[in-house]
């Protein structure tokens, strides 16, 4: 019979992992949702295992910029200027709540 | 009308285990007559025309289906995000591998306790270990891991030992399904039902493991329905997000809508657009039409959308009625009933159990 113990490096591996979401983070869509356009809606959608969320222009521009090398300050900026009223706070809390759905990991800047 | 973005293809009723909270049909002989993978191909064709990006794939064990992986080929072609939802009996490395190669984007593993000995006894078959081999599998093959527990009264008192596991694995998302009665689960009700301490309890220790795990697991509590003011929304609103197709080709609102006392829609006889679109069973509950008092006239209707159709149903013979579960249903006693008998101080024992059968008889494929 095999051991069933799990080992401790996968907690520690987790442990390595950031959460919170400050300007020098750089947020990266995890391995298991998938961005992509969906042409019998005209949106882009991000999928994930338990949900399918319908994003306007702005999210998707924000999320196709996670991919690991801009920082939220970046994006942000990045952000203003395509587009009228971009609020600093709003686009954080986006990437927050879906970091905190396990759909974005973030890594120090 | 909206188009669907989820289907979820029930491969087989058959399975290795027998948990008595299943929510598969009782009448598990009715379904031995299996599409073939010729049929579930042009089933999902017909999905993604429909507008579903999302499969779901389930069962029963799909893991039973020897198309499993030629199925998840087919769907990835047709870009569809991939999800097996297993109880992780027959996950070998080599199957694993082959799912992983076919472009499988996620596996969701149940467990039915954290350790051997209860999770064993709920599943009617030694399991444990081999279930948290393949959910280490899972991850060192790079998928996430998502791991799923159904709650009810012989295990909820787990909960802070199932969220260790949960951690020591890695996973990536907990769900914690309190059981909804359908199917096995609803023959067994009264020896499944938890008391309200017994959900005090666990509610407790969700919450402070939210908060300590937040951005390295997420879990997702599925309350218990019976104990809620509201009923779910159930679906997210009939014929709405998502549609069901049972193993022999039967097209459903959900997975339970079976039993509704509605001509049948099937696969054989129709394309999925226009059972989608025209058939009584689909249209029947859509929107808010259909509703009658105190659905029709609440601010609610909208949110939950008068709650479940199969569970108002089950407990009152007629599907239209508010689901008994919102206290504000008519009906509410039947459900306050079996609370009532779930909390009663004297209460003798934790009732028996019936377990679901091991397998129907073995299907063609
Ligand atoms: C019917 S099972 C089929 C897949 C596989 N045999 C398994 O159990 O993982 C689909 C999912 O529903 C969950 N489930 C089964 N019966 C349930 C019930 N009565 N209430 C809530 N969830 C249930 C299972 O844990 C599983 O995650
Ligand atoms: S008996 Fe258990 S493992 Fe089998 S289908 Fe039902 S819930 Fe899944
Ligand atoms: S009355 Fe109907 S719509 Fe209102 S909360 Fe209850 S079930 Fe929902």
């Amino acid at each position: 019979m095999p051991s069933v113990k799990p080992t401790r490096s996968d907690r520690r591996a987790a442990d390595r992992r950031r959460t919170a979401t400050t300007s020098s983070s750089r947020p990266k869509l995890t391995s298991h949702v998938r961005l992509r356009f969906d042409a019998a809606r005209e949106q882009h959608v991000l999928l994930g295992p338990e949900s399918v969320m319908v994003l306007n222009p702005t999210g998707a521009d924000i999320l196709s910029l996670c991919d690991g090398r801009h920082t939220v300050a970046e994006i942000v900026a990045t952000l203003q200027d395509r587009y009228d009223g971009v609020v600093d706070d709003e686009v954080r809390r986006f990437l927050d709540r879906l970091a905190t759905k396990r759909c974005l990991e973030m890594s120090d800047g | 009308m909206d188009s669907p973005f989820g289907l979820l293809a029930e491969l087989t009723y058959r399975c290795p285990l027998s948990c008595a909270y299943c929510s598969n049909p009782v009448n598990l002989g009715d379904y031995h007559d299996e599409l073939t993978t010729a049929q579930w191909q042009r089933v999902l064709i017909e999905a993604q025309e429909l507008g579903v990006l999302q499969l779901h794939l389930s069962g029963g064990e799909p893991l039973l289906r020897r198309d499993l992986v030629d199925l998840v080929t087919s769907a990835r072609y047709l870009g569809l995000y991939t999800n097996l939802i297993t109880s992780a009996v027959g996950l070998s490395r080599r199957r694993a591998e082959q799912l992983r190669a076919a472009g499988l984007d996620h596996v969701q593993i149940s467990i039915q306790a954290d350790e051997a000995t209860l999770s064993d006894g709920i599943a009617g078959t030694p399991s444990y270990a081999g279930k948290i081999e393949a959910a280490r599998l899972v991850k060192e093959l790079g998928w996430p891991l998502t791991l799923n527990v159904v709650l009810h009264r012989r295990n909820m008192d787990r909960v802070a030992a199932v969220l260790d596991l949960a951690e020591e694995l890695a996973a990536d998302h907990l769900e914690l399904a309190n059981t909804q009665y359908y199917g096995w689960a609803w023959r067994n009700r009264d020896a499944l039902l938890p008391s309200r301490a017994q959900l005090d309890r666990a509610e407790a220790v969700v919450r402070a493991a939210r908060k300590r795990l937040k951005g390295r697991m997420d879990i997702v509590y599925v309350l218990p329905d019976y104990y809620s003011q509201y009923p779910k929304p159930c679906m997210g609103g009939w014929g709405k997000r998502q549609l069901t197709v049972t193993p022999n080709g039967d097209v459903l609102p959900c997975p339970a809508a079976h039993a509704l006392p509605l001509p049948r829609a099937s696969v054989h006889e129709d394309s999925l657009a226009r059972i989608w679109a025209r058939s009584p069973l689909f249209q029947s509950f859509r929107g808010t039409d259909w509703m009658p008092e105190p659905c029709r006239s609440c601010e609610r209707r909208e949110i939950d959308f008068g709650g479940c159709r199969c569970q108002a149903f089950q407990l009152t013979g007629d599907a239209s009625r508010t689901d008994p579960v919102c206290h504000l249903s008519p009906d509410h006693g039947i459900v306050a009933e079996r609370v009532r008998a779930a909390n009663e101080e004297n209460r003798l024992g934790d009732g028996v159990l019936v377990p679901r059968p091991h397998r129907g008889r073995p299907g063609r494929r």
